[in-house]
């Protein structure tokens, strides 16, 4: 459970749900740092915020190596079906 | 040492200090109740944030006869839960190194400032802030004792500096004029032994004044009770090393 410090931090066009309902989320940061949740040393951290919202704004999930590449692998393969079917515009 | 028939009691509050660039922050403080003189300790926390761990062991300082100060380095970041606002700085990359020296040097300020402090101050830091301490008794003039606990890329290659971390505290060795106490764990990624090895022959070729204790069946954050690296054995012993180096270092006791 080191700091990494590996981080990255870029704007998005979203919503996010947590415990006090939908809001907008426009900026998302990935990282492989310390978990809060997790019983991991390490884990990558999705959170999703709103640059003009509070921290506490913020969908967050924690993911072992695995998931993670796991889930990109998932985004990658029903974006293509998504762009091979016509529903990207 | 407590026994049974001892007076004991503290006072626990979140204060303001101006940090860097006179910035307000906040930072919590705990003191033994008492006239002093006692000595000090700045705690600087660690990368998931100003939270309760911290809280928890700035009176736990404060039980143990210090006058404890922990500024919140991520005041700026806005508020919230310990943990949102730590994921944001975590997004974020961390805080600036220079950032934490101004709000690390407040807070030994108002610390050497207050009436019943004896003078001496040590400063305190566990992973990220096992570093800046290490970072702090390097560059801030006036610690009279560092415990770096674990501290994270002390030891740094060329390309994990960047305009945040411009500089490896290890190359800051030089200026170093405390005893130090380093609490490792050999299980650890970071620092792994070997970085400990590279910060100890530092440590050494200055001739600082160190004592490093490297704990097997241990990794990173041995001391967090909240978390599975927990290690019982290892962090009963790591605290009693720690306090009886500021025994010495800041009681003066042989």
């Amino acid at each position: 459970m080191m700091c990494t410090m590996i981080a990255q931090q870029f704007r998005i066009n979203g919503s996010g749900k947590a415990g006090s309902g939908w809001f907008k989320v426009d900026q998302a940061s990935v990282s492989y740092d310390h978990p809060f949740d997790m019983p991991l040393e390490y884990s990558l951290n999705l959170d999703f915020t709103s640059q003009s919202g509070l921290p506490g704004a913020r969908v967050a999930v924690e993911l072992d190596a695995a998931s993670a590449r796991t889930l990109v692998d998932a985004i990658q393969e029903v974006m293509r079906q998504a762009q091979a079917g016509g529903f990207v515009g | 040492m407590y026994t049974t028939d001892q007076y004991e009691g503290m006072l626990a509050e979140t204060v303001i200090l101006p940090g860097y660039h006179a910035d307000l922050i906040n930072a919590y403080f705990a003191r033994p109740l008492g006239a002093g003189p006692f000595p000090g300790i700045v705690l600087i926390h660690h990368l998931p944030g100003w939270d309760e761990w911290y809280r928890e062991t700035t009176r736990k300082f404060a039980a143990y006869g210090y006058v404890a100060l922990c500024p919140n380095l991520y005041f700026r970041e806005g508020h919230g839960t310990p943990e949102d606002v730590a994921a944001k700085v975590r997004g974020e990359g961390g805080i600036a190194d220079d950032q934490v020296l101004g709000d690390v040097g407040a807070a030994l300020a108002m610390l050497q400032a207050l009436p019943y402090i004896d003078g001496k101050v040590g400063v305190f830091g566990t992973c990220s802030g096992g570093r800046h301490a290490y970072l702090a008794a390097c560059r801030i003039p006036g610690f009279a004792a560092l415990v770096d606990c674990w501290g994270g890329r002390v030891v740094m290659i060329k390309e994990e500096l960047s305009p945040k971390q411009p500089v490896a505290p290890v190359d800051y060795t030089s200026d170093l004029s405390c005893p130090v106490l380093g609490l490792f764990g050999n299980d650890d990624h970071g620092p792994t032994p070997e970085q400990v090895n590279t910060l100890e022959e530092t440590l050494k070729k200055h001739g600082k004044d160190y004592v490093f204790h490297r704990y097997d069946g241990a990794g990173h954050g041995f001391f967090y009770h909240n978390r599975p690296s927990y290690r019982q054995e290892q962090a009963t012993d790591g605290w009693n090393k720690i306090f009886t180096f500021l025994e010495k270092t800041l009681k003066g006791s042989k």
